[in-house]
């Protein structure tokens, strides 16, 4: 269990990291580092992006799953790692 | 009011004739005398209008005779027609003298025409029953007349029920002769018929309960919902099967036991552990988002300038592992996975005798150079190690303590799996080099060891223990000497390095702190098939060609490198490095591509088919002056190699184009690769070695 937090602590300490939340299957946030706002409406949207994104590569072949997301913005990276019952989100800069 | 008229005209004929007379003469005047009053003219006397005519009584007494005669008066009498047949008009004596004073069109019909009959009939039809009706209502009525003296108090309220039954009885006598008689449809005759009936009135009645819970409930089905949904049912199908088949009833307990224990864990440990994939995931993926241009480098970056430099090539330092708990130690032992070619073993230890600490062994992966994979910490400084080619997770690793510890990579634990211990036979001395063996005749897992202490060990993972066995011990030649009581002592000279032949699989070569190194056979315990004297001093790394068989490197701290036929005695090529050799390393895929690193710091990289008596890369790579590179390892796949230094740094450098060369496809051939084309190249290269030799 340490293992996980410290990985955790690891990735939020890492260069360029802004954010890391993790969310439950159902879209509800259970850790965060941002504040309150920001962090349900990432949850949200983001919840709903992955379930879609999960089903398209699922319609095309059920044997195949999702092993994460990116979405490159102008300002900075999102990562979405999908997993059975939990959602990580990590927020990077990679500064370039 | 008129008297008897007989009577009257009896008296007054004549003055009714006269009165007729003058009334005719007074048609005109127009006054009349009252026949009636007989008894006023007896008062009254004649009166005469002033302008009657006077008439003489002879006058008077003539009688005119009148006739009545039916002549029409208006009826035309001289009517005159035109007769075609004399051509002349002629007057018509009979001239009709009917007059119509009043004509009216009657609806009489003849009983016998047509309607007259159809009227009959229907007339008979509603007359039968009427008659009928009328019957039993003149019966009732009689039979009413006869009541009538009886009750004539209660007449009137007979009356009514007596003609409601009669009424009721005629309408029953009425309604069952009607379906005997055939009913006309005919649409004129239809004649409707209501009643209507006492309503009962209605009541609401309601009853009302509290509502079922209700929840929402929705789903989709997409096609990779059904097949999870059949691959769930194969599982548990394959579930009751393996349940089938270990029937033993304690099995199961343990196994629901465990189950059990699962669930409770898993409810308490707080759901956080279930990310550790995701985690994981990302933090790679967060690590590449950093390192972005590195791995961007890694992959697809050739260095463009050794077009241009004919016989250089360039290290391109990549990325760089680090760990905070083994800064201080330094890098003793590298291995790259054979399996998984991103994963690299670095064992951590110390190298100077005063200094002995812990050590460390860390797994890194080159998706994360931020932390590595695996982390196993142990009292005594790692000086060797090595991965099993078959299975993977199982790293064999030598202690300075003399001790042997085996990792498994699959159990969570920071603890080797299994460990040598001082009653099992542990070395006296630093282990130099543990080297995994194929399994033995029982399969049990099997690896070789050699120390300072001389001996070589063979350890064998017997039913989870180690068991040792010594192959041979390094006896130090001429040194045995007869002592008293027949004992023979000899010096046992120490061991720092070894490597088995990749295809000959009893003979492997050791190098000892002398240098120099000895050719033994697993079988041969007591003698070497051969003995090279190599170095000054101590030899540091042994390693055969991997493609050639009989050609081997040896490097030591006497600056350094030599590559030896192993049929001759004396090394092929020797090359000079200014500083003490750390490590030697064949490429993987050139035979005759080498890379050896150096106490100062620097990398050196040759290619014997290039150039044979210089390095082609000649490449300073830990920054500061003071760190000592020790080991260098090549990737199996990638043109990469890892360089551990005595910081505990371990740097990853890609190998550029020039140092990664491929003999030149000649047009019209087949570029041939693989071993014998490498073999071949080498061959040439020692033939001309040896041709100059012989020549010498």
């Amino acid at each position: 269990m340490a293992e996980v937090e410290e990985t955790l602590k690891r990735i939020q300490t890492h260069k360029g990291v802004i954010g890391t939340m993790v969310v439950n299957a159902e879209g509800i946030p259970i850790r965060t580092t941002l504040d309150n706002s920001t962090t349900v409406q990432y949850a949200g949207l983001l919840h709903q992006l992955t379930m879609k994104a999960r089903s398209t590569v699922r319609d095309i072949d059920p044997q195949n799953d999702l092993t994460f997301l990116r979405i490159r913005s102008k300002k900075h990276e999102i990562m979405v790692a999908p997993d059975k019952e939990y959602l990580l989100i990590v927020i990077q800069n990679p500064c370039e | 009011m008129i008297p008897d008229g007989s009577s009257f005209y009896g008296k007054d004929q004549k003055s009714v004739s006269v009165g007729r007379g003058t009334r005719k003469r007074d048609e005109d005047s127009g006054t009349e005398v009252a026949e009636g009053a007989d008894e006023w003219a007896q008062s009254k006397a004649t009166v005469r209008p002033p302008d009657q005519l006077e008439l003489t009584d002879a006058e008077l007494k003539e009688e005119f005779t009148r006739i009545l005669t039916a002549n029409n008066p208006h009826a035309p009498q001289n009517i005159v027609r035109y007769s075609f047949k004399e051509g002349t008009y002629k007057l018509i004596g009979f001239v009709d003298q009917l007059a119509v004073h009043f004509s009216q069109v009657g609806n009489l019909i003849p009983k016998d025409s047509d309607e007259g009959r159809r009227q009959r009939y229907r007339n008979n039809l509603v007359t039968g029953s009427e008659e009928s009706a009328k019957l039993v209502i003149s019966e009732a009525e009689v039979v009413e007349e006869e009541d009538e003296p009886k009750e004539a108090e209660a007449g009137s309220q007979t009356d009514v029920p007596a003609a409601e039954a009669a009424e009721k009885v005629a309408e029953e006598l009425m309604t069952p002769k009607q379906p005997k008689e055939r009913k006309l449809t005919n649409k004129f005759n239809f004649s409707e018929r209501a009643s209507q009936t006492f309503n009962n009135p209605l009541r609401d009645r309601e009853c009302q309960m509290e509502p079922p819970p209700r929840t929402n409930f929705s789903a989709t089905a997409n096609q990779w919902e059904i097949y999870d949904a059949y691959v769930e049912e194969l599982e548990k199908q394959e579930k009751t099967k393996e349940k089938e088949k270990a029937k033993t009833p304690v099995a199961k307990k343990m196994g629901k036991m465990a189950m059990r224990k699962m669930t409770s864990m898993e409810s308490q440990s707080d759901d956080i552990t279930k990310v550790t994939q995701a985690a994981k995931i990302v933090e790679r993926m967060v690590n590449q988002n950093t390192y972005d241009d590195v791995a961007q480098d890694f992959k697809y970056y050739e260095d463009a300038a050794d077009e241009y430099r004919d016989q250089e090539g360039t290290l391109l330092p990549l990325w760089k592992f680090q760990n905070d708990k083994a800064k201080r130690l330094a890098v003793t032992a590298l291995c790259w996975n054979p399996k998984y070619n991103d994963l690299f073993a670095v064992g951590h230890g110390s190298y100077d005798f005063m200094k002995q600490s812990r050590g460390m062994l860390l797994l890194y992966s080159m998706k994360n150079p931020s932390f590595p994979e695996y982390i196993f910490s142990s009292e005594s400084g790692i000086m060797c190690l090595d991965m099993h080619m078959d299975h993977p997770y199982l790293v064999v690793v030598g202690h300075y303590d003399g001790n042997v510890a085996i990792y498994n990579l699959k159990k969570p634990h920071s603890q080797p799996s299994f460990r040598s211990s001082a009653k099992s036979g542990k070395h006296t001395d630093p282990v130099w080099q543990v080297k995994w063996q194929k399994d033995d005749m029982d399969n049990n897992l099997n690896f070789f060891s050699v120390s300072s202490d001389g001996r070589i060990v063979s350890w064998t993972l017997v039913k989870s223990e180690l068991v040792h066995t010594d192959v041979i011990k390094l006896k130090v030649e001429g040194s045995t000497t007869e002592s008293l009581e027949g004992l023979q002592l000899y010096t046992v000279g120490c061991g720092t390095a070894f490597d088995f032949h990749k295809e000959i699989d009893y003979m492997f070569l050791v190098g000892t702190e002398e240098g120099k190194i000895y050719k033994c056979s697993k079988s041969y315990s007591s003698q070497f098939l051969d003995t090279y004297d190599a170095h000054n001093m101590a030899v540091d790394a042994v390693s055969w060609n991997p493609y050639h068989t009989k050609v081997f490197m040896s490097c030591s701290s006497d600056w350094t490198v030599k590559i030896w036929d192993h049929t001759i005695k004396t090394p092929m090529f020797i090359y000079d490095l200014n500083s003490a050799v750390g490590d030697v390393a064949w490429a993987p895929y050139s035979s005759t591509v080498f890379a050896a690193v150096t106490t100062n710091g620097k990398t050196h990289v040759f290619d014997l088919s290039i150039n044979k008596y210089e390095a082609i890369c000649n490449q300073p790579v830990v920054a500061k002056k003071k760190n000592k590179i020790t080991h260098v390892q090549f990737n199996p796949i990638h043109p990469i190699i890892i360089v551990g230094d005595d910081r505990g740094h371990v740097t990853c450098l890609k190998l550029s184009p020039n140092l990664r060369k491929m003999p030149k496809e000649k047009k019209g051939q087949e570029v041939q690769k693989g071993p014998a084309v490498e073999i071949a190249k080498l061959d040439k290269l020692l033939n001309l070695v040896r041709e100059v030799k012989t020549k010498i």
